[in-house]
């Protein structure tokens, strides 16, 4: 068995068919690719690109046809709070209160290691850093989408995770609610230092955030097309890059990625 | 003052619409009924008949002459046993169907055919098997009202979004974590549909299996009464009946509303 060696998160030769037989449709094949600690990398691609599926794939809820994930030299066999995911729809328990949906992570990750009057004040903490404090009593039917996603990458944050997995997770918010989260996950990104991994079809939006952009080829059978670096300095200020020679280039490049070489598949 | 005032007027067209329809049917039925010759008595003299009964629920004069809180008494707790039987056994039954497709593949043709059969046709049946009638009852309820609990329990598993199940193996939750966490609550709106027509069947059931079985209870006052052409009482105790019944499925929904934490809707 092979064993990764010393990169942070190591997605080794990964392939992933779903079905068998005549049914059998080739969703990924052969994606290998190193993340370093602490990096924001995103994963851009057409919709039904599989971009999704890898980041199950890394997360430990779907399984590999073949290749391997390893996270600090371990091999990723299912899922786990060292690899959080804040999923697309946001996914809150209704039946629960802002507080107790992060508690509830909060109980589980760190029974054992800390005292209930701890496990409470990191839930008050890691909803503070996403500004939700005002509302810890409320269920999520009662508060808006975008405090929902809040709230649910608060409840990713207070597991302490190794990496953190976004996915897609500002797609059903508005413009501007959409750009405040960015904000708030620029900002928690550069205290924290977190290794984030996020899904993402807005060109903006990966140019923005992070440091590396993969770019999936279309599917069936994808696979990564295209690396690129953003070599923009942090801390990062949307409205200063407008004009930035840097942001623009970047921007044109994803761009003619995704519409020049990997042309939009009308099937998918 | 205006705030009162506006109170007054929202309760009042709450209150007025069914007190009016009420009265018009009940005037429409004393016209009706108070023509010579007629086989039903008019609500006059369904009051009149019945006074005694009326006024008097609590009187014990030993064996079945009871006063109709006595009948009414033994029949919810007939109904209050078997139903809880039936709701203890059904989630847990319909647990085990919602989330194993082996027992759902065994058990889902199975309950499809038994709960077709009418309740009343188990009362033989179960006569024979106890030998008594007021297991007997117990048990006719208890099968009345476990189909819709079981089933709607397992399409509540069933329908847990895969969401809520990704959330708790990203957070390791074990198998009775997530029982408690996330299947209850999520399942919660299913199973009390489920045990709300649950309770709705057992009050049908009660009033007929009682009828057959005899003793102190609703079903058999009414029986009696009809072999004793008192039907003004019988008009009297089918009131009870239908006011009961819609305060058990209230209690029900309630308790939905309480134990759904908001995600039951009444």
């Amino acid at each position: 068995m092979n064993t990764g060696n010393g990169e942070y998160l190591r997605i080794e030769h990964v392939c992933k068919t779903f079905g068998t037989g005549a049914t059998a449709s080739e969703v990924l094949r052969d994606v290998s690719l190193d993340v370093a600690k602490g990096e924001y990398l995103a994963i851009i691609g057409h919709s039904g690109c599989g971009k999704s599926t890898l980041l199950n794939i890394v997360a430990g809820l779907t399984e590999a046809t073949q290749g391997y994930v390893f996270l600090e030299g371990r091999e990723v066999h299912q899922p786990g709070p060292d690899r959080a995911v804040v999923f697309q729809n946001h996914s809150l328990l209704p039946w629960l209160t802002v507080y107790d949906n992060v508690r509830l992570a909060v109980d589980k990750v760190f029974a054992g290691r800390m005292s209930s009057a701890e496990r409470h004040d990191w839930t008050l903490k890691n909803l503070e850093l996403v500004h939700m404090t005002h509302a810890i009593r409320k269920r999520p039917g009662e508060i808006s989408g975008g405090m929902k996603q809040r709230v649910g990458i608060s409840r990713a944050l207070a597991m302490s995770p190794k990496v953190l997995l976004l996915d897609e997770p500002f797609g059903a918010l508005d413009a501007l609610t959409r750009a405040h989260l960015q904000e708030e996950v620029m900002k928690i990104h550069a205290d924290l230092g977190n290794t984030v991994i996020m899904i993402t079809h807005d060109v903006d939006e990966a140019v923005l955030l992070s440091d590396r952009i993969v770019m999936m080829t279309n599917g069936p059978a994808a696979h990564i097309g295209e690396l690129h670096t953003v070599s923009l300095p942090r801390p990062r200020n949307r409205l200063d890059l407008i004009a930035d020679a840097t942001y623009i280039a970047s921007r044109a490049k994803v761009l003619e990625f995704l519409h020049k070489k990997s042309h939009y598949v009308e099937a998918a | 003052m205006q705030k009162i005032r506006a109170r007054a007027a929202q309760v009042a067209g709450v209150l007025l619409p069914p007190v009016i329809m009420l009265g018009l049917l009940g005037t429409i039925w004393e016209l009706v009924c108070s023509q010579p010759g007629s086989a039903l008595p008019p609500p006059s003299k369904v009051v009149t008949d019945t006074w005694e009964l009326i006024i008097h629920p609590l009187y014990d004069n030993g064996g079945i002459d009871k006063g109709l809180f006595w009948h009414l008494f033994a029949s919810i707790k007939r109904v209050g046993l078997g139903y809880a039987l039936a709701a203890g056994a059904g989630i847990a039954l319909g647990v085990l169907v919602g989330s194993s497709k082996w027992a759902m593949r065994a058990l889902d043709p199975l309950f499809q055919v038994l709960r077709t059969i009418p309740p009343l046709a188990w009362l033989p049946l179960s006569l024979a098997a106890f030998r008594d009638g007021q297991p007997s009852a117990i048990f006719v309820i208890f099968i009345t009202a476990i189909w819709p609990i079981i089933i709607n329990t397992a399409v509540g598993i069933r329908n847990i979004p895969q969401d809520y199940r990704n959330v708790s193996r990203v957070l390791r939750l074990n198998g009775f974590q997530f029982f408690t966490h996330i299947m209850l609550p999520a399942a919660a709106p299913y199973i009390f549909t489920g045990l709300r027509i649950g309770i709705g069947l057992s009050w049908l059931a009660i009033v007929a299996a009682e009828m057959l079985i005899g003793g102190v209870g609703i079903g058999f006052f009414i029986w009696d009464a009809w072999n004793s052409s008192l039907i003004s009482d019988i008009i009297l105790a089918l009131v009870y009946v239908g006011i009961i019944g819609f305060f058990l499925d209230r209690l029900v929904a309630f308790t939905g509303k309480l134990v759904g934490r908001g995600t039951v809707s009444v």
